[in-house]
């Protein structure tokens, strides 16, 4: 398929998955933030979850402090944040609209009316009590244009970069979610159980989904490591750094070209770190370097991937 | 307003309805208003929804609006439509003759039926193709030819589109439309079907690629997104199953064009570009243009990849050649032409000049290389001013323009704020030449929505009608 092509199906199914997952961070910071213990510190939440996007800079450009309808008002509907909400969503649509021609008119219908209905919202509705409800909003076309993809489009290359996009862009924004609560709610600590602890586990598990397979899963009391384990190594959770990086790898393997053999390479090394990997050893090397390290490679797979089959060969 | 008389498609002057609508207009009226209301409501959606929406140029807004959609069909008999169909193929075979006269020998210049500047001043002429011999000798692959009714109901063109003719996606998609809205009229009327025209135009691709290529690629070549018809252009390449590409997804290479895919280059055997002249290949033409392909030319003049439509063909359809088609048909195909073409006033020509200066609150006045309703005076529409402004304007370039009596279009009962009220139609079939002449029966029918207005341009806030060309 053409290079471009496979571009824009990447980046729309990356930007998809990136408005999701800043909803998910939003949606659990302001759980959170709801928390009666977490009165005393009421911006840390927020800041974590700015820290998460890297984005402190541009915010510090055009705020003067971290509150929580600020930094609202800038993830979810501010057009000039690349990374917001709507930018994402604008994005996808996008990305979509200009090899419309590739998908299925269920697809490009449910990217174009994801964004129109996106052009209605307001801020100030949402300041009120709906913002729980537009989290989920976020989420729920989110898995229905994963859904719509899954359920309509051709096994074929097009289908393959679509879930390359998705998986990259889950790998890294579930490893920074987990940086991010890890290193700054609860930095060094290895003992848990207490109630402030399990309902701000409870929340970042619900973020990614998960709460209801910790449960499944452990069938025991919330403890960080087992939510390391959980979202980090687990290979039956759809979330899970180890999952998206077997997905990865796999595609890669599908989509293989002359030139990506060292992309292939790289893929299955870190897949093979993951599935051999024991969460005592990662936690004990430093889980924030092991994090940083981590996103660190997926970053250098985006960019081989991009050389080897999106960005035109020169000739 | 001076507009004479029009033909309405649907009654006689008595009030009367015509026979190929009396079963329609029996349906309209059995059919509560409020249903209509909610299937022209449901329309709108699935149009946003769809995203068939298109460009307007210099509105800020307008970056993708919608174009209207009127839910009474256009309805032409059998026997209208043969008549007019052999006319257009007639039409579009005599100009591809002459592209291909023009671009070798030149007989209709020798034999004096068309002076040299004509041709040779026409900034369309492109000198480049001298000589240069494309598959089956035929240029204008697809031609949109803007066909309208006047006077008593008899046909006209209006003008021929040979270079990137455009709306065909709106015939398909307004059929689909009205077959999704009102299944229950399909059964009444025997409608000639269009949804073929994809296969039609990719078998009419096929047939001309480059010798010796025996299962050709074929490309639809985009000027991306950006552009107003760009709807179309992916439309049709997803209907046809090709790539859709743009400028830079192609390079030449050791005499061949390839685009750049996941798994390496891949050669392309036929381009059908929806790219204007001027910005196919920055090393001849424009040399500022993004969207082409650096080299094309030389490899197209080798003969070694086919661009449809052919370079150049924009020759035949300016307007200052338009009054010559008649003449070109009798002239390669020994014919009488079947359809008329509107009496023509060259301002270049003295006389012609005098008489449109004198006339103008009467005339339409074109310029001959204005496109989608840009740059007109239609006379009886416009004031004492506009008309001083005009006037000026031809003084200055007088041979860069025509001028045409104010035809009557034809008018079609249109869903209008008030209710139901005529508004004038045009239709624009498209013909395909490959290892033959092909038409899908029926065409884009634009409807002006202003009342009284004779501009039907999309450009200009025109709508589209289904067209329903009836099997017997």
């Amino acid at each position: 398929m053409l290079s471009r092509t496979a571009d824009h199906l990447y980046w729309m199914a990356r930007y998809t998955e990136r408005a999701e997952n800043v909803a998910r961070m939003l949606d659990v910071t302001y759980r959170v933030s709801l928390l009666p213990n977490n009165s005393e510190h009421p911006e840390m939440g927020w800041r974590a979850a700015l820290s998460i996007t890297g984005l402190e800079d541009a915010f510090a450009a055009r705020f003067d402090r971290v509150t929580a309808a600020e930094l609202l008002r800038f993830m979810v509907l501010d057009p000039s944040n690349p990374s917001s909400i709507f930018s994402c969503v604008r994005a996808a649509r996008e990305n979509a609209h200009a090899v419309r021609g590739t998908l299925t008119s269920e697809m490009w219908e449910t990217l174009n009316s994801t964004w129109l209905e996106m052009r209605t919202r307001r801020l100030s509705d949402l300041l009120g009590a709906e913002i729980n409800e537009f989290f989920e909003w976020v989420k729920y076309r989110s898995h229905l244009s994963r859904g719509v993809t899954v359920g309509t489009m051709l096994k074929d290359e097009s289908f393959h970069f679509i879930r390359l996009g998705t998986f990259l862009e889950r790998a890294d924004n579930t490893a920074r979610i987990l940086d991010v609560k890890y290193d700054v709610l609860l930095p060094g600590t290895e003992d848990a159980g207490g109630a402030a602890d399990y309902y701000e586990w409870g929340a970042l598990l619900r973020s990614v989904s998960a709460f209801e397979i910790y449960r499944k899963v452990y069938r025991d009391m919330i403890t960080p490591l087992r939510v390391a384990e959980l979202l980090i190594l687990r290979t039956d959770m759809p979330r899970s750094l180890h999952r998206c990086m077997k997905e990865v790898y796999t595609i890669l393997t599908q989509v293989g070209n002359d030139q990506s053999k060292e992309t292939e390479r790289r893929a299955g090394e870190l897949h093979a770190a993951l599935h051999f990997a024991r969460i005592e050893d990662i936690v004990a090397s430093g889980l924030h370097d092991w994090l940083t390290n981590f996103l660190g490679r997926t970053a250098d797979l985006g960019n081989r991937i991009a050389a080897d089959f999106l960005v035109p060969i020169a000739n | 307003m001076a507009v004479p008389d029009f033909y309405n498609e649907m009654y006689r002057g008595s009030g009367e309805v015509r026979p190929h609508y009396a079963e329609y207009a029996q349906w309209l009226a059995a059919t509560p208003p409020e249903r209509i209301a909610q299937k022209r409501a449901e329309a709108d959606i699935l149009f946003h929804r769809v995203g068939i929406t298109f460009a307007v140029y210099g509105e800020e807004d307008g970056k993708e609006r919608l174009i209207p959609f009127d839910v009474i069909p256009r309805i032409i008999p059998a026997a209208e439509w043969r008549q007019l169909a052999d006319g257009l193929r007639q039409r579009v075979k005599a100009l591809n003759a002459f592209l291909h006269d023009i671009y070798h020998e030149q007989e209709i210049i020798h034999a004096g039926h068309i002076p040299p500047e004509q041709i040779f001043r026409n900034a369309q002429y492109r000198p480049e193709m001298q000589g240069v011999d494309v598959p089956g000798g035929i240029y204008a692959l697809i031609a949109g030819i803007d066909v309208v009714r006047a006077g008593a109901g008899e046909f006209y063109v209006l003008e021929d589109n040979l270079r990137v003719p455009s709306g065909v996606s709106y015939m398909l998609e307004d059929r689909r439309m009205m077959m999704r809205l009102f299944p229950e009229l399909f059964a009444r009327y025997a409608v000639e079907p269009v949804d073929h025209y994809p296969d039609l135009l990719l078998n009419t691709l096929r047939a001309v690629a480059p010798v010796g290529v025996a299962d050709p690629t074929v490309a639809l070549l985009t000027p991306g997104q950006y552009n107003s018809a760009y709807f179309e252009h992916s439309f049709l390449a997803q209907q046809m199953g090709i790539e859709l590409v743009e400028g830079p997804d192609l390079f030449v290479q050791d005499e061949g064009v390839f685009m750049r895919t996941t798994r390496g280059p891949k050669r392309v055997d036929v381009i059908y570009r929806r790219v204007d002249d001027d910005f196919l290949d920055p090393l001849v033409f424009r040399q500022d243009s993004y969207l082409g392909v650096p080299g094309l030319l030389s490899v197209y003049r080798a003969g070694r990849v086919t661009l449809a439509n052919a370079i150049g063909t924009g020759v035949a359809d300016d307007k200052s050649i338009y009054p010559y088609v008649p003449e070109m048909i009798r002239f390669y195909l020994g014919e009488e032409p079947l359809v008329n073409n509107v009496p023509t006033y060259m301002l270049r020509d003295k006389e012609d000049l005098e008489y449109t200066l004198a006339h103008l609150p009467e005339l339409v006045v074109k310029e001959t290389h204005g496109s989608g309703g840009y740059g007109m005076l239609v006379g009886p529409a416009s004031t004492r001013q506009q008309i001083e402004e005009f006037r000026a304007r031809i003084l200055a370039h007088p041979d860069k323009y025509i001028a045409q009596p104010t035809l009557a279009l034809s008018a079609c009962p249109t869903f209008v704020e008030a209710g139901i009220a005529p508004r004038h139609i045009d239709l624009r079939p498209f013909v395909l030449s490959g290892k033959e002449v092909n038409m899908v029966p029926g065409g884009l029918c634009r409807v002006a929505l202003r009342e009284g207005s004779l501009v039907v341009n999309s450009s200009q806030g025109g709508g589209t009608k289904d067209t329903w060309v009836l099997e017997r």
